[in-house]
């Protein structure tokens, strides 16, 4: 389609023209002294990137079409048509409140030892508490559910455990961010880390992280999760993308939660 | 059904003049766009939307093809009198959805 002849374009220019570099106009800037291994000294959200119309959009809740999938996630979260409801152990008064659950994932699943991130914490809810059939990735349900869950931790910075058994996935999903890969041989770090702020044809750079997700694109015309994202990421490299909730990208998650650990989740954000 | 989002005063002074908001989830699509496969999406899109206070209308919209996912309409009316604001809206294959709130008016 031509939203991917698009970003191909966009990358091929990238190679030939080099990089513009304009001066970003910094607004958050926290520090990031105790992660050496993370070359921008200035963490900033995506947010920043944006024209101030998209920042507008977003930041107006009524506005923002990404509310759709979060009132739609809430209406499904204290949906008992099918027997319990998420609520019914979930009550925001209750100890099993997920204020705050979303900043904690992915995490490693205790009886598992498998990495679940937010969408597939849903889904083994609903297997092993509800006795209710799974949700395909990026259905529409798992989205919506995904956005309330996530929008109940807005304003929260990240807090995921990347030491113990978590490591392996966090080492994992490193390697990947510092990977080159695909036809043109970009890694996630030779834009997002050494390269943002600069102009890749109308668009600049962001750092890429993931305090937005699940968020609405404009591109997409229609919310989706962190995946997809990604997903369009590798696309854009022409790398051969892998499924949407691969474990590949949810220890890359892991790492991408780590590495905007200052910056507060915004789900549903809305990103161009 | 579509899924709404509405955002009208619930209280207003006669002759006031309220801002009324509303937000369709709705995919728009175009009919001129082709899946991976080269093969044609079919379109899929909202034609009329109106809203009626107390039965009168006071606002309509037709939409085409080139309306962005998840229209987003503000439009104005004057309070006159207490009641109900009927939201309604029809897609391409004439299927009809509507959502209503209530004003109270002083």
């Amino acid at each position: 389609m031509s939203g991917m002849a698009a970003r191909l374009t966009v990358f091929c220019g990238a190679l030939i023209v080099a990089f513009a570099s304009e001066k970003m106009i910094a607004q958050e800037i926290t520090s990031f002294a105790d992660r050496p291994d993370l070359s921008p000294d200035k963490v900033q959200s995506g947010f920043n990137f944006l024209t101030a119309e998209t920042q507008q959009l977003q930041t107006d809740s009524f506005a923002n079409p990404g509310y759709l999938w979060v009132d739609k996630g809430q209406r499904l979260f204290t949906d008992s048509k099918e027997g319990k409801s998420c609520q019914f152990c979930h009550d925001a008064n209750s100890e099993g409140s997920l204020i705050g659950a979303a900043t904690r994932y992915p995490l490693v699943d205790s009886a598992t030892n498998a990495l679940v991130n937010l969408e597939e914490r849903i889904n083994l809810c609903r297997t092993r508490h509800q006795q209710l059939p799974e949700f395909i990735y990026e259905s529409d349900e798992l989205l919506s559910l995904t956005a309330y869950v996530a929008n109940l931790s807005q304003g929260m910075p990240f807090d995921v455990v990347v030491d113990g058994d978590a490591e392996p996935f966090f080492n994992q999903g490193r390697e990947y961010f510092f990977q080159r890969k695909g036809q043109l041989n970009l890694a996630c770090s030779q834009c997002h880390d050494d390269s943002w702020g600069k102009m890749l044809r109308g668009d600049r750079i962001s750092q890429g992280h993931s305090n937005a997700f699940p968020g609405y694109r404009l591109e997409w015309q229609t919310f989706g999760s962190l995946h997809r994202r990604i997903r369009d990421c590798d696309v854009g490299v022409r790398a051969e993308p892998y499924q949407l909730g691969a474990d590949i990208y949810k220890s890359l998650e892991l790492y991408l939660s780590w590495r905007a650990a200052d910056l507060h989740i915004e789900s549903p954000g809305v990103r161009r | 059904m579509s899924t709404i989002r509405i955002a009208a005063p619930t209280i207003a002074n006669k002759g006031e003049v309220i801002e009324l908001k509303a937000m369709i989830q709705h995919e728009m699509e175009t009919g001129y766009r082709r899946d991976r496969f080269g093969k044609e999406i079919t379109r899929d899109i909202l034609k009329y939307f109106e809203c009626f206070y107390n039965g009168e209308s006071v606002f309509k919209a037709e939409f085409f093809a080139a309306i962005a996912a998840n229209p987003f309409l503000s439009f104005f009316t004057t309070a006159t009198e207490s009641g109900t604001l009927e939201f309604r809206w029809i897609d391409q294959n004439g299927v009809a959805s509507s959502q209503s709130v209530e004003l109270e008016v002083s």
